[in-house]
């Protein structure tokens, strides 16, 4: 597609992107501390118990039977001196990120579906992350990429109800890649609407990049978190983890094949246990 | 009950003639009651320790992982009744809610055919995996195994053991908590009676058993720059007996970067300084064993 068309839709989606919330402050705040090695304690608490709806998730999270603790955790700091900074930083990162966007919409689309589409991502793009020697740390950045991947879908779903309702609705009759009936009907797709959000939230460059690359990463600009994101997505598809709304498979790229250097084997090995991963990491949808 | 300690090295081991005395193998202990063994931690000393149950099987014993790092679990492809069919094993240990893998998955992970030529599929034992939460206690025989998190960077357990009226703890590894806040700032009092309420719990978890095993890789002098990283000092580890009321402490975890010579300075020095205290404070040693 010319450029040209490019800043036009741009154009033309602004708006759009524009009625979705602004990043909560805590929000971007817990996101840039949970690749950050050195994070302090004192900081993750004050950010995360600045954010009340956030504190009362995580409370409600480590008094599941999920965590099963005997004693009852009523504080952050509670939480932090019983789970440690590791814990408690990586269960405010999923609830920060599943806190942002909406639940519901009129478009049609099993939005629980998606989350779970979303979350199964996530947790792939950081096992396949781990399997390339990705250190720890930097892994949680590819569980971000991956639950936000089809963030451009729920902005749809939200606020082009109908439209998206047709292109979803094209994409299962006639199976094509649903990206072909957004086009049509919306003008871009929603790689491309992500994409914008991704940009109007301050998310780093490679995060907006696998947002917008998904579906067709770059040969020009490769980068291992979109390729990663793509190879997580196709997989989660294949193993019918929720539902994306999107019925299509993409076969793998040339250029994905030879940078990732990943055996289907070894792809598979990585991923053996992503659905009872899923099972136990669902938990964190229901909050 | 008789303990014995098969591996008493932390991090990694560090076999060679200046580890001869307090031994090279990474974390394993060994229970044995009347009617079981109890295995604390899979560190490589737990190979010596499966060769010495081959001699008589069928064996049936349960391990214990306190937590999955590295030097806590690498022995375990080398466990020698997992190979055979007619044992009965039980593997134990933490959830993690990082990864959300659960404890056969990381453990079959490193029988991964990258680092070890057997699959985990092929082990013809009849192994069982039991993911626990803290305070769930397992029967093992005619003994009761029971975790309870401790302060380690990932979720960590340390593990109380009781058969027939004796009992030990071991802390796996462990930290003492501290204050995130300076003293004066407005949350500092806040934190402390947090940090207060769980040694309580921790110290009350111990209390009444006849032996402690805890971490103690640092010396004071070392600790200040391993601050966070999860394991403790002889003063940690003796308020933690103090606060337990228990009179025979055994040391283990020992830094790998401390040869025989210095350790047993070290041993000498921490005997010194708190022989007030009444406790009986020895470190564990690579194929010590002790009638409890
Ligand atoms: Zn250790
Ligand atoms: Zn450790």
């Amino acid at each position: 597609m010319p450029d040209q068309d490019k800043n036009t839709n741009a154009e033309r989606l602004l708006p759009l992107v524009e009625k979705i919330p602004a990043f909560s402050q805590s929000v971007s705040r817990v996101l840039s501390l949970a690749s950050d090695i050195n994070c302090s304690p004192k900081v993750l608490v004050e950010v995360v118990s600045g954010d009340p709806v956030l504190t009362m998730k995580i409370l409600r999270l480590v008094n599941s039977a999920y965590f099963g603790l005997p004693n009852k955790i009523t504080s952050v700091h509670q939480a932090l001196v019983n789970l440690g900074l590791n814990t408690l930083k990586h269960t405010a990162l999923s609830l920060a990120m599943l806190g942002v966007l909406p639940r519901k919409n009129d478009a049609g689309l099993d939005i629980d579906a998606l989350w779970l589409h979303s979350l199964a991502v996530g947790l792939a793009a950081r096992r396949l992350a781990q399997a390339k020697g990705v250190p720890k740390a930097e892994s949680e950045d590819y569980f971000v990429a991956g639950l936000l991947h089809d963030v451009g879908k729920l902005v749809y779903a939200s606020y082009e109800p109908a439209r998206f309702a047709r292109a979803l609705e094209t994409a299962a009759l006639d199976q094509v890649d649903l990206t072909v009936p957004e086009r049509a009907e919306l003008g871009a797709t929603h790689a491309e609407v992500g994409a914008l959000l991704a940009e109007r939230w301050g998310l780093a460059e490679p995060l907006r990049l696998a947002l917008a690359g998904h579906h067709a990463p770059s040969d020009e600009t490769p980068a291992m978190l979109t390729d990663v994101v793509f190879v997580a997505n196709q997989v989660v598809k294949r193993k019918n983890l929720g539902f994306s709304g999107n019925p299509a498979l993409t076969p793998m790229p040339a250029g994905v094949r030879e940078r990732l250097t990943l055996t289907a084997e070894a792809v598979g090995a990585a991923l053996e246990e992503l659905p009872l991963e899923l099972q136990n990491a669902r938990v964190i949808l229901q909050l | 009950m008789r303990l014995t300690f098969w591996g008493t090295r932390g991090s990694i081991g560090v076999p060679g003639p200046d580890t001869v005395v307090y031994g090279g193998n990474t974390t394993c202990l060994g229970i044995e009651t009347c009617d079981e063994t109890i295995i604390l931690d899979a560190g490589t000393g737990i190979r010596g320790l499966g060769v010495e149950l081959a001699r008589s099987m069928p064996v049936t014993c349960s391990i214990f992982i306190s937590h999955t790092h590295w030097d806590h679990i690498q022995g375990l492809p080398f466990f020698v009744p997992l190979f055979v069919p007619g044992n009965t094993i039980k593997i134990c240990g933490t959830f993690d809610p990082v990864n959300n893998k659960d404890l056969r998955e990381v453990l079959a992970a490193q029988m991964d055919y990258n680092y070890f030529p057997v699959r985990s599929a092929e082990l013809a034992a009849d192994i069982s995996y039991l993911t626990l939460r803290e305070g769930q206690t397992v029967d093992c025989g005619s003994a009761q195994v029971t975790p309870v998190i401790m302060n380690h960077p990932v979720i960590s357990f340390g593990y109380k053991v009781s058969c027939g009226g004796k009992s030990v703890f071991f802390t796996g590894d462990h930290e003492d908590y501290a204050n995130i806040y300076e003293p004066g700032d407005p949350f500092y009092e806040e934190y402390e009676t947090i940090i207060l309420q769980k040694r309580a719990q921790i110290a009350g978890s111990i209390r009444g058993v006849d032996v402690l095993v805890s971490d103690c890789q640092y010396t004071e002098e070392e600790y200040p720059s391993k601050a966070g990283w999860g394991h403790s000092t002889p003063s940690m580890a003796v308020a933690l007996a103090q606060a337990a009321g228990v009179k025979r402490l055994f040391l283990t975890h020992h830094e790998p970067t401390r040869p025989d010579a210095a350790m047993a300075l070290f041993h000498a020095q921490i005997v010194e300084r708190f022989k007030e205290t009444g406790i009986e404070i020895d470190m564990a040693r690579e194929g010590l064993s002790v009638e409890i």
